[in-house]
Formats: structure tokens, sequence, C-alpha cells
């Protein structure tokens, strides 16, 4: 298992990210959901008059994000953050509002049907909800083989049986199994259910989200060796999105902290566990609840996250930051590299005041 | 003699295919002001320990055997008059969804001046000086606005601070709170939790906080208890539990923690799951993902795999493990 360690480790990390090969490419990338969608919802009865407003929620705001070859790029943050809205945008689920996204060198936010299908089979996705992602009237044979038969239309049944057999042994799931159906499982056989279905075409990239928040402690301790042998294994590229800092800290190559739809800090996952920098970042950090008893009081912040349909002028984080001043109210803060070669987007780890 | 006592505790739910044991010999006791956590996986049976402490258990489950004493009197042998002056009076609850705990169609101020008028005999405008003060104390802003406002109008975090608000309004002598912070973002876990936890202290309130989170039961409690499988395995001061746990099921769960482990490793995890409460294993419930099932010449030990462990004290700590058992007597001798 050393060589788990090996592969996963933050300190084997290359330290020259600018360098490491990018497998995905993120590029200016906006996503608005119109909050009402007929004409009617728009109507809105104001002050005696009947005015037309149309208000979109910004789930996400200008995020340049690369993907390294081999990494695995964890996005941190907090419900309504929009790291969900990422995994989505990238696995082609949703269409961006602008900006594009690459795959491999190849812009894929603008294909759609035949032209994508290679990279559906090249780029696979973990849910969240394993008692939702899982058809409930399908066997678990009939869920794995179902990926098989569409990707590889002229494999013979014995092929696409042995290669389901295969997979099923690959994460832990007796091959007896097949001929139940998803419901009879435990949440975290179910989410080995999951996985089989995503390692099954031999993806090179998984879009993970949240896949270990619905389980108990000690089955998320079980998906996630599971998820760190099958990267060993097969030199997998993760997107592992998540809210636990913890996960993170022990899974994660690189680290992209979101708030409300913008990255407001990209490190690897040692230094910013070391050494925070943005405001929002620290908080989050120190809001862990930890086994010790003598860590420092957490960081209190003031109110709550603001609704992404009114975002606030200049830096998102301006209304709950200790550090706030009038530029940060007025500019929006642009990711800055720092001297170790981590971004951060804050005004005032650039002027120094922090 | 302790302000809550619960002693063998049985409850059980009689269903179709049989009944479903949820609750067996379940014993701990709460002292005033004393903050006590109660943590397991999913299905560990401790949020019907929590319903159960306010004789919440609806049909078809029931109290099978056992009693909850609270200064003396059973809660579980108490008429529906008598059960109501307790509940939110003298001990109050704070469930988990603050999306599903408060009334949607009644205005916060309505719903909090409701429970005190059901409890004390106070005029309208007394209940909402009081409703008024008890929204300052959670540091809710502008309290005034919010007495008007209606629960869908509030954020997750300010709902959970109003229901803390709601729990603390008839000054009760015990809080249940059942996963309190579960639905919410950790900065704003940390916030209600240290409010939770500074209240309690303030006003010497007694604390049964469930969770499956062992950092939260670190940072919130003096006394722990784990539960797995409707039992309760280990208690003893938190510290003690959290730094040098006995019972092999406590050890497991704390190993698995991704910070139990150096970055990237693999982490320590137990084999298996949690089994239904309709089909626990014989003996020690743990025992077949147990590592310490086997004795020395690699045969399966009769004894957990037959005998249900009893308590054994370590240090400060009530265990419920034969190996633990053995171990301890070895050492004596």
């Amino acid at each position: 298992m050393n060589a788990v360690a090996a592969q996963t480790s933050p300190a084997t990390a290359s330290p020259t990210h600018a360098e490491a090969e990018s497998l995905l490419e993120i590029r200016g990338l906006y996503k608005h959901f119109p909050l009402a969608d007929g004409f009617l919802e728009q109507l809105h009865f104001e002050k005696g008059r009947l005015v037309r407003r149309n208000e979109q929620v910004h789930a996400i705001n200008g995020v340049d994000l690369s993907v390294h070859r081999g990494e695995a790029l964890c996005v941190v943050g907090e419900s309504g953050c929009g790291k969900s809205t990422i995994a989505r945008l990238v696995m082609g689920l949703l269409s961006p509002s602008a900006g594009d996204i690459s795959y491999d060198g190849q812009r894929i936010d603008n294909m759609r049907g035949k032209q994508l299908l290679p990279y559906r089979q090249r780029m696979q996705m973990i849910f969240q909800n394993p008692y939702a992602s899982l058809n409930p009237r399908m066997t678990i044979q009939q869920t794995l083989e179902e990926p098989l038969r569409f990707h590889h239309p002229n494999w013979t049944t014995p092929q696409v049986q042995d290669k389901v057999a295969d997979v099923m042994a690959s994460v832990g799931i007796d091959p007896e199994w097949g001929k139940r159906f998803g419901h009879e499982f435990s949440g975290g056989q179910r989410q080995r259910i999951a996985i089989a279905r995503a390692l099954a075409v031999d993806p090179e990239f998984i879009v993970a989200d949240e896949p270990i928040s619905a389980l108990d402690v000690s089955i998320q301790a079980q998906v996630l060796n599971l998820l760190m042998d099958a990267q060993a294994e097969r030199h997998l590229t993760y997107l592992f999105i998540t809210h636990d800092l913890a996960v993170v800290e022990h899974f994660g190559t690189r680290v992209a902290v979101m708030y409300l739809g913008t990255v407001c800090e990209l490190a690897d996952t040692r230094s910013l566990f070391a050494k925070p920098k943005h405001p929002y970042t620290q908080a989050l950090l120190s809001a862990i609840p930890r086994l010790e008893d003598d860590r420092p009081e957490h960081v209190r912040l003031s109110g709550e996250v603001p609704t992404p349909v009114h975002l606030p002028s200049g830096c998102v984080f301006h209304g709950r930051c200790p550090h706030a001043m009038e530029r940060c109210r007025q500019e929006v803060p642009q990711l800055i590299v720092t001297d170790d070669g981590n971004q951060v987007a804050c005004h005032a780890v650039e002027e120094g005041r922090i | 003699m302790a302000l809550l006592e619960v002693s063998n505790l049985d409850v059980r739910f009689a269903l179709r295919q049989g009944e479903v044991r949820a609750l067996r010999d379940v014993s701990f006791t709460l002292d005033r002001g004393e903050r006590l956590g109660i943590v397991g996986e999913s299905g560990a049976g401790k949020s019907v320990a929590a319903f159960t402490l306010l004789n919440l258990i609806a049909k078809p489950g029931y109290i099978a055997g056992g009693s909850i004493r609270f200064e003396g009197n059973d809660l579980a042998r108490m008429s529906a008059r008598d059960l109501r002056r307790v509940r939110g009076n003298r001990i109050s609850m704070i469930f988990q969804d603050p999306m599903m705990t408060l009334n949607p169609v009644l205005s916060i101020g309505e719903q909090m001046v409701e429970s005190l008028k059901a409890h004390r005999r106070i005029s309208t405008r007394e209940a909402r000086a009081i409703a008024l003060h008890k929204l300052k104390q959670v540091y809710i802003p502008s309290p005034e606005t919010r007495l008007h406002q209606y629960p869908h109008e509030l954020s997750g975090g300010m709902r959970q601070r109003i229901i803390i608000a709601i729990a603390l309004l008839l000054d009760p002598d015990i809080i249940v709170a059942d996963e309190p912070t579960t639905a919410l973002d950790v900065t704003i876990q940390a916030e209600i939790m240290t409010l939770l936890r500074e209240l309690c202290e303030k006003h010497n309130v007694g604390l049964v906080l469930i969770t499956h989170d062992l950092g939260v039961v670190s940072q919130m409690t003096q006394r722990t208890l784990v539960m797995y499988a409707g039992r309760v395995i280990e208690q003893g001061p938190t510290r003690e539990i959290i730094n040098d746990a006995q019972h092999p099921y406590t050890q497991g769960l704390l190993n698995a923690l991704p910070q139990m482990t150096t970055p990237g490793s693999r982490l320590n995890q137990i084999p298996g799951s949690m089994p239904a409460l309709s089909n626990t294993p014989s003996g020690c419930a743990f025992h077949p993902r147990c590592q310490y099932r086997y004795d020395a010449s690699g045969q399966p030990r009769r004894d957990c795999l037959e005998e249900v462990p009893e308590f054994v004290t370590s240090g400060n700590c009530d265990v419920a493990c034969h190996m633990v058992r053995d171990m301890l007597a070895k050492e004596a001798s």
C-alpha cells in the first residue's frame, strides 16, 4: 500500500505545478440560473405598479482552474458556493453561461451528442447520494453493464460480463450480488456500486461530487481507501468536490477554496493547511471540530453567506471579513500568485496587511 | 442524586416483520449543568435514545423496560398530563433539521409566545418581552424584527439559533440536542456549537448532545457515551475516551478519521457495516467486525460469539468488551 501513499501524498506531489501537464482547463467560467422561468413568474407587483424583473442566481462567477494529470484537485466550500455546479459543468450536465472548458487540449463545453461521446467515456462522475444515483428498477448487473454496452457496442455478452465481474471484484463487491437490486444494499455498498459503474469504462478522469458525505464515519474510510486504491492502480485524475476539510487534507493534491462562485484560494494541500492565507480559508479551517481540546478559539465570522442572487460589490467575502477595507468593497480581487507558487484572491494579502 | 437517571432502558418497535429492539439495557446519568455526548453511527440507536428521554417514542415503538428518572420521577411511567409539564419546560429538545422544526405558518414571535403561555400564566406582552430577551441571548441581529418574521424568511443558521432560543425559553434544566448542526455548514456549525456551550455553562443547563461527529463531542462535552447496535458499549470522561479509547469499536471509529493517519496514506477502516437492529449478531454485536474476536491460537472466541459483554471499569471509563475484561484481569493478577 506504500504505492498509494506515494501516489497521493502532497509531499511527493510535484512542486512545479506550472509545468505539470494539465488535463482539464477551465477558463473564465460563468454560470447563471434564471430565478424565474416563465414570463409570468418574472412579474412583480411593486409600489402599485407591475414590473418585470428577471433575476439570476450567480452560481459561478469567473472561475479559472486547471486539473493536472494524476492529481486529486479538491474543491471545498460551503453550501451555495458553486462547487457542485462546477462538477456538473465539467461533465457537460449543464452548459456554461460564459467561459470555456477544455479537456486534453480540446474544447468540450460546446460539444453535443456524438462529438462528446468519447469524452463521456474518459470522464466519469460519482454522485453524492448513492440512494438516488442507482436506478431502483435495475439489478446491479444491469446497472454495471449499461455503460459498457453503450460505450462498446461491438463487445460480445461474455466480454461485457467478464468486465463487470472484474470491476465488481476491484471495488470489493461479491459478483454474486449482481442479481440483486440497489435497495438491498447499505449506503457504503451502494457507493461502491456507483464507483464500480464509473470505473467500468476505464475512465482517466473522475469527478466525484461529495462521494462520502452521505456515509457513516467507518464507511467513509472504506470508500476513501477504495478511491485512493483506484487512483494508484489506474492512474486516475480526480476532481473531488467536498465540504469536509479533514478529507481534503488527507486526499487532495491541491485545493481550491470557493466562496460565492469564485475561487478565493488555490494552493497545494500541505501549504494550505499549514498556512492558509485568505481570511475565509482561515475561518473555514479554524471551524473544523478537532479532537484535541487545546486548539485556539475559532475565527468568528460575522453574518452569513449572502445569497448569490444579489452579489456583494467588490470582494464577495467583504461583508464577513474581519480585514475588509474600502478597496475590498469596491474592487474585485483577482487571483495573484504568491511567493510560494500558490494563488490567493485577497486585497489584504496583496497589500501585505495580513 | 443525579438530575437525570436512566437505567436499563429497553425500547422496542413492534413491526409486522417482528419486534425490533432499538435500545437494550441503556443506563446513564446526567448531573445538573453537565454536558453529555452520545455518539454512534446511523442505526446505533442514538436518536431513539434522545426521543425516549422525553418519552416521545410513538407507536409502534414502546418502552419495554427500565426507567428514566428525572428528579426522582419516572418519565417512562408518567401520565400524559404530567409529562407535558416536563417537556419543553424542564427538559427541552433541539431537533436535527431547523427547516422542519419551526411552524411555517406562525411568525417567530407567535411560536415563542405560544410555548411560554402554555407553561406559564403570563400576559402576551410579558411573553413577548421574554421572547425578545432570549433572542438577544442567542445574538440574533435586530430581534424585534425577527419576532414578526416567518421561518422561511430566515437562513438555516438563524433558524437554528431561534430554535436554541425557544429551547431556552422556559429556563429548562436539560436540553436534549439531536444532531443540532448536521444540516449546517462548518462555519455556522462552529458558531452554533460555541453558542450552545456558552449558554449551557452560563445558565447551568445540562446538555445531552447526540452526534456522529467525534470532533464535536470532543469540543462540547465532559462525558461521552458510545453506542453500537442499540447498546452502550463505552462511557466515560470525553477526554479519556478521545485520547485512550478502550473498546475496539471506539478505537476503530477514532482511527478511521482522516486526521489520525498521515495525509495520503490508507485510512484505518473498520471492515463491514453496522448491523440492522432487526438482525443484531449474537453475543457482542460488534464481533463480526472486531479484530480481537480470535484467541491466541487463532480460533474465534466463544465468549464474543455467545455472551453479551458486561461493563468493566478501566480507568474512569466503563467498557463492555470481553477482550478488555481479560486484559484487565491479567493486569490485576
